[in-house]
Order: C-alpha cells, then structure tokens, then sequence
C-alpha cells in the first residue's frame, strides 16, 4: 500500500453541546478512492466540513500529506491541495457557468492558464454548452457536474464530495460515480466519497468506513463491506 | 391574581416609587424624571414593535412630533377640555395616523420598512415649515398649561405635579403594553418574529397583527410627544429630528430588546448620558462646538461599545450577572455542611 | 414648458448625488445584508477632509482626491474593526451599530469643524441652466457606474466580491478570503459615497448637510432594489427627477415626504424594487 496521503486521527467535533464527531480516525493513501457510509445524523457532512476548517474541530488532527491542517482557515486548506463538494454542490447560481468555473483556480498562480478550464469543460460536454449561461438554469445533475468541474479546476490533490447522488436520477448518479472512478485511474486524484447511497458507493471505491453517531463502527474494503451482512443490516439498510 | 390586576399593582407600586423619588430631589431633577417617563413609554411602544413582532422603524420621532403638536394644538385651541380628554384626543389621532402608516408599509419588510420609516422621520418636520400659520414654522408653538391644583398648593412644585402627572400616564400606559405583550397579541406577534411564513401557516393573521402592532407603538409614540410638550411647554421641528427616532431604536436595542425594564435603561440612558456629556463639556471647558455635538457623540460610543461587549444590551448584561451571582451563591451555600 | 425643462436638468444633475449614494449603500446590502445608515457620515468625513484640504492647498482637486482617499480607508476601517464583531451576533445589532457611528461621526465634525456652515464650491461653473457643475456630476457618476460594473464583471477581485456576497461557504471553499472582500466592497462603496458627498456638498456643508440627501438616497436604493446597482441608478436618477418636480411644483418642504409617497407605492406593488427578481424563499 501507498504512503497516507490523507491522515485524521482522533478528530472530535461538537456543535454547542451536540457531540457531532467522536475521535474518529481514518488514512485515505494516494490515488485511494473511499467511501464515508452512513445513516442521515451519523457525523458524514460534519466530518468533511471539519476536514476543509469550515467547522472547528474540538480535539484530533488532520494531516494531509505530514503537514498538520487543522488549525488553516478554510481559504488556506484549499490551496494545500483539499477540494470539497458540499452537500447540494454549493454551486454560486447567480454566476454564470464559466464564472462558477473560473472561480475555483482564482487563488492559483496560473489562473489566466486555460488548459484546466478547457480539460473541464472537455470532461463535462453540457457545461461547455452552457458557458456563458447563469448556473440558476442548470439542472441538478448539471450543477454537480459544474460542482465538481469546479473543485477541479483547483487541481487539489484530495477531492471531497458530499452526497453528490442527492436528488439525482439513478441514472445520472451512475455517471456521476464512474466518472470518479475514471478520474482516479486517469489522473491519479485522490477521493473521498460521502454517501447515504451505500450500494452505488461501495460498487466504485476500493475501501469504505462506516459511521453511527459520530464514531467509526466499521471499516474495510468496499468489497468486503458490500458481502458483510450484519454491516450492511446494521447500519446501510440495504 | 389575573394578569392585567397584577401589572396595575406594578403600576401603582412604581408611581409611588417615583413619588418618593420626587419627594426627595430637586426642581431640576424633577423635569429629568419626567423626561425619562416620557421617553420610556415611546420606547417601550418601540419595543412591542421591534422586540415583539420584528418590524424595524426608524420613524418613531415622527409619532411623538404628531402627539406633541396635537397637545398644543389642543391647548391652543380648545383651551377649556381638561388634560386627560387631551390626553385621550392624542391617542385617537396618533392612532389614525399609526392607521395610515401602517397600513401604508404593511408590505413591507426589513430594511424596505427601515428605510420607509426614516423618510417619515426626515419628512414629517417639513409640514410645520409649510404650514406655517397654523403649525408655527421653524418657531413652533408656545402653551402654557394648569400646574399643581390649588388644594396641593406648598406641597408640591409644579415640575414636580406635572412628573407626577407624566409618570401617572406613563404607568398606565406600561400596564397596557405589557398586558397586550402577555397576552393572544403578543404570542402572535413574536411568533411573526421568529418566522413570518411559519406563523402564516399556523393561521396568525400576518397582515393584521404587523398593522396592529405598528398602531399601539405609534399611540405610546404619540401619548410621550403630547406628554413632552405639556412637560416643556413648547414643540419646535427641530425637537423632531432624524437623530431622535435613531436615538430612540438605538437606546431601545442599548437597554435590551424584550423587556419593559430595557425600555427603563434605555430612556435613563438617553436622558442622562446627555446630562453628563453637557456637563462634561462644560466642567472640561470643552467649547461651544464640543458642548453642543459632545452629548451625541458620546451616546454612540456607549451604543458602540455597550452593543460589542453585551449583545443582549444591558438588560441582558444585568440578567446574566443576577444568574451568576445565584449559582455563585447556591455553589457556596451547598459546600457549607448542613 | 421652458420651467418643466429646467426642472428636469436640476433633477438629473441632483439625481446623480443620489445614485451615487444609493449604489454605496447597495454594494454593502448585496455583501452584507446590512444597510449602512452609517454612509451619509462617512460622506461627511470625507466632504470635511477635502474642504480642509483644499483651504490648506488651495486646490479643489487635490481635496477630491482626498475625499475619495478617505472615504475608502474609512469604509475599510469601519468594516474591519467596528461592524465585524458585532456583525457575528446579530443583523439588528450591526444596523444599531451603524446607526451609532452615524451619531458618533456627525457629532465628532461638528466637535472638529463646529456645527455653522462652512462654503464650499463646487468642481466647475454652477451658474447658468444645465452649468458644467451639472454635467460632471452626471458625467463621474456615469464614468463610476461604468468602472464598478468592470471591476465586478471582468476582474478576478470582481469575481471574488460577487461569490463572496452571494455564496460565502462556496467562495471560502474556493479559496477565496472573505472577510478581506468584505473590507473590499466597504472601502469601494465609502469611496462611491465620498463622491456622492462631493457632488451634493456645494455651496454650504454642515454636519446636517446630507440628511435629506441620505433620505433620497435611501429613497433612490429602496425604489430601484436593494439588490440591484442597476436599479440604484436608474432609482436615483428617477428620485432626482420627482424631487425636483415636487419642488419645482408644490414646494421644497414637501419632497421628503412625496418621496415617502413614491416609496410606499412602488413597494406596494413591488416589494422588493422595481428592477428586483422575484426569489423564491430560501429555507
């Protein structure tokens, strides 16, 4: 196995008195594809906003390659090399599509470089169709892929998604999924995929962790979580 | 004991706190107490608005200029009617034009309804400019007005009747504010407050219940304009500026939004701090320019200040001490051995 | 019809006062959901520093150059150490608090320059119909308008300060600082209403001096969206125009309130503006 690229140890969070997180710990190795499983309420999005500082965290650490992130403010961790989808894509719908898009390498040296913008609009064809149109008139499949056009254009090393299948048609979801997968073998990014969709998460990642209340209570390869009944009952539903 | 008894007794119990209060100050001290009487009942009238059913007005000023020139347009006029039919014709026309208003910004909202209010603030003063025979122009109107009846006469001064007079009017008014606050009203306005659309949907009449309430703070509003112009016996335009209804929200949000005793902090800060400011000019020998702008200016840095350290305002302050210092004590007593 | 006509170049050349300021109070609504009463002070700020400055050189330009230099420190300034700390707590607070300045600052120039009223000249000739004064006005707030809409809509910082108003968590998670485009439109937004203040000034200022320019300002950003730069400068040019009517016509000491009127009845109609899109509620 790789070297870890992606190392939390021990991480805690609460909001007010809401134990959220309690001392999770994980290792994502370069170009690792991993799946973050889990009921609604089980600590998934507070993880991952944890990880990019948009929420503090109480105790524990994060470390992307030996460098301690915890304490970056948010606009810091992006340029360590840390992209994250939030839930819903966070898409800026007043902007148009190719803004959305240019936005995210604004903090790169070689922002006026176009090759990024043109690799993604190459990767998402219905984005570069809708160039210059406002992101409001994008559907929702459309606005994850122009979410997640624009977590690339940061050329991050790391790319976090939340639910990115969340009110998209299985079909599209597929999509979404494989087109991971292929950006992994391709490039070499490294992801970290958080799913209520259990079964489609686990069909494209190599290894998976599952939460309950704030605490990893399984861990694994996807493979072996996809056979591991008890699992799969106890905390997946499927 | 039913609720509107209860607060009558409050009532009751502060007139005679201020009684006391007079009895032992002087003449000057008197006119400060009524102005801070006064001035609590508007801003209370603001805190039903703002703190009960979140609608930010930045023209309260205008409403106490509408009470105070009808008081001497009253007396000038009608100068047999006693001063309580004055009193009540006040609330008549301030609630008319609270009416208007209203219903005028009902649709309105945030700073849509912030920025209506400010141009009736800025803009009501320009009538006494252009109705100037009847409205008295930039000079305003003078009224002279009964001091303490003869049977009182050597007790009491007449600063001192008329505070008592003002705080009469003043306590009442709180026990009727407060009374609608407890009560089916006010339940509906504070959930409008916390949500316009959920309280919507739980079938508070929305519309209604912001008009309602934008009428009883433009009655207190009114009822303290008439009782400032039968305590200083004079209204001018320029008593009714833009910094008066600032001064009014700003104090309102300084004393803590939510309780009647922050509309009591409020309305002692707006009086006092402009006391010791002018008195700290002119003990500084600051100046003419410094003596004139010192008291505002001072206000806003207490605002500023208050606001940074005590969101809740001092109100709040105060509550947070008074729940400190009672599990300091419980703390204590419970580590004593029984 | 000769009157009607001069009536009507009054009001474009004052309505360019009032775009002025109501675009600087709708750069900080779209970035901070705030009203900024605090603006017209500022303003003044500014308008006293160059009228110091220009008694001490001797040159107009050199005291508008000043203005402006001041108006975006200050703006600047104000965001980063007054209104950032209270704005965390709570919306009404931060209004309060602009509020507060507003005291503060007009009571501090008058503590510095006294409450009488000092001359004060205007940028050209005023004298005549449609005099030169007029026509910069309208010329420099067009010219502003030109360069905001540049900077927002073809510049990276424009970029930054547009993702930072509409989507904070999206822009930080972008890489982009914002609290700093905060203090950004600040600054820019004083620097427009430090113009403003140049423009409506003349031929007297005194502390008081932008009240009723604030009022239809405020009248101008209300009428044309909240939301809109746009609308804040079509809303001012129009508020100019209906003043100067209402003047013109019935009487100067009736125009605050018929732009109370014109307020009330655009808003009944169009709650949010007339240049507003409607937005469905956000939950």
């Amino acid at each position: 196995m790789t070297r870890p690229l992606l190392t939390v140890e021990d991480l805690s969070a609460s909001y007010g008195a809401v134990r959220a997180l309690c001392g999770v710990s994980l290792t994502v190795p370069e170009r690792g594809l991993c799946a973050v499983l889990g009921a609604n309420g089980a600590g998934k999005t507070t993880l991952l906003r944890t990880l990019t500082g948009l929420h503090r965290a109480a105790s524990g650490r994060v470390l992307l390659a030996d460098e301690d992130i915890t304490p970056l403010p948010t606009e810091k961790v992006i340029t360590r090399g840390l992209a994250h989808v939030p839930e819903g894509g966070g898409v800026v719908v007043e902007l148009t599509v190719e803004e959305n898009l240019r936005l995210g390498a604004l903090w790169r040296a070689d922002r006026r470089d176009r090759t990024t913008l043109d690799e993604v609009m190459d990767l998402f064809p219905p984005l570069a169709q809708r160039r210059a149109k406002a992101a409001a008139t994008l559907s929702g499949g459309e606005r994850q892929m122009l979410a997640i056009g624009r977590a690339l254009m940061a050329r991050p090393r790391v790319l976090l998604l939340d639910e990115p299948s969340l009110g998209l048609a299985p079909l599209i979801t597929r999509r979404i999924l494989d087109l991971l997968r292929d950006l992994r073998d391709r490039t070499g990014l490294t992801v970290v995929l958080v799913e209520q969709n259990a079964a489609g998460a686990l069909s494209v990642t190599d290894h998976g962790y599952v939460l309950n209340q704030g605490s990893v209570v399984a861990e694994g390869p996807s493979a072996e979580l996809l056979a591991d009944d008890r699992t799969r009952h106890a905390y997946l539903g499927f | 004991m039913p609720l509107p008894v209860r607060h009558l007794l409050l009532a009751a119990l502060g007139l005679a706190a201020v009684a006391g209060l007079l009895s032992v100050t002087g003449d000057l001290t008197a006119l400060r107490i009524a102005a801070v009487g006064y001035t609590m009942l508007a801003v209370a009238g603001l805190q039903l608005l703002v703190g009960g059913s979140g609608q930010v007005s930045l023209g309260h000023g205008a409403f106490m200029m509408i009470g105070a020139y009808s008081m001497a347009l009253l007396v000038l006029h009608q100068p047999t009617l006693p001063l309580a039919a004055n009193l009540g014709v006040i609330v008549v026309v301030s609630v008319a034009a609270g009416v208007a208003v209203g219903a005028a910004t009902a649709r309105l909202h945030g700073p849509y309804l912030a920025g209506a209010t400010l141009i009736l603030a800025v803009g009501l003063p320009g009538l006494a400019h252009r109705f100037h025979a009847f409205l008295g122009g930039s000079n305003g109107l003078n009224i002279r007005t009964a001091g303490a009846p003869p049977f009182l006469d050597g007790l009491v001064t007449t600063s001192e009747w008329r505070a008592l007079v003002v705080w009469t009017t003043v306590v009442l008014g709180l026990a009727v504010l407060a009374t609608i606050s407890a009560g089916r009203l006010g339940r509906r306005m504070r959930a409008i407050r916390d949500d316009e659309t959920a309280a919507a949907m739980a079938g508070v009449p929305v519309g209604a219940t912001k008009v309602v309430a934008f009428v009883i703070a433009s009655a207190a509003g009114g009822l303290a304009g008439g009782l400032q112009a039968y305590v200083l016996g004079t209204v001018t335009p320029s008593s009714f500026t833009l910094v008066l209804s600032l001064t009014l929200l700003a104090a309102l949000v300084l004393g803590g939004i939510g309780s009647l005793w922050g509309a009591l902090w409020a309305s002692m800060a707006i009086v006092y701090l402009d006391v010791w400011a002018t008195d700290l000019a002119r003990a500084a020998n600051l100046g003419r320019n410094a003596e004139n702008n010192l008291p505002v200016v001072f206000f806003g840095v207490v605002l500023i200040l208050v606001l940074r350290f005590w969101p809740l305002g001092v109100h709040g302050a105060l509550r947070s001490l008074g729940a400190r210092l009672r599990a300091v004590r419980s703390d204590t007593s419970s580590r004593t051995p029984q | 019809m000769n009157y009607f006509v001069t009536l009507t170049l009054n009001g474009l050349a004052s309505g360019a006062a009032y775009a002025a300021l109501a675009l600087s109070l709708v750069i900080i609504y779209q970035a901070t959901r705030l009203v900024n009463f605090a603006q017209p002070a500022l303003a003044l700020l500014s308008v006293y520093t160059a009228y110091t400055v220009t008694q001490l050189t001797g040159s107009y330009w050199l005291g508008f150059a000043a203005a402006l230099t001041a108006g975006l420190l200050v703006g600047a300034f104000v965001e980063r150490v007054i209104i950032r700390p209270i704005a965390r707590t709570s919306q009404l607070n931060a209004i309060i608090v602009t509020l507060g300045l507003l005291l503060v600052v007009q009571g501090g120039v008058g503590m510095v320059w006294g409450n009488e009223q000092h001359g004060f000249r205007y940028a050209f000739s005023y004298v005549g119909r449609f005099a030169p004064s007029d026509v910069f006005a309208l010329v420099a707030v067009g010219v502003v308008a030109l360069l905001l809409f540049a900077l927002y809509r073809f510049t990276p910082l424009g970029l930054r300060m547009r993702a930072a108003a509409f989507h904070p968590e999206a822009a930080r998670l972008s890489g982009v600082r914002v609290g700093l485009m905060l203090t950004a439109g600040w600054g820019i937004a004083s620097l427009i209403g430090a113009l403003a203040g140049m423009l409506a000034g003349p031929p007297f200022i005194s502390p008081n001096v932008f009240d009723v320019v604030f009022v239809f300002g405020i009248t101008a950003a209300v009428v044309g969206g909240l939301d809109n730069p746009f609308g804040a400068v079509i809303g001012g040019l129009l508020i100019g125009l209906g003043m100067s009517y209402v003047s013109g016509f019935l009487g100067p000491e009736l125009a605050t309130l018929a732009a109370l009127v014109i307020v009330v009845a655009v808003l009944s109609v169009r709650p949010d503006g007339i240049l507003s899109r409607p937005t469905a509620r956000k939950v």
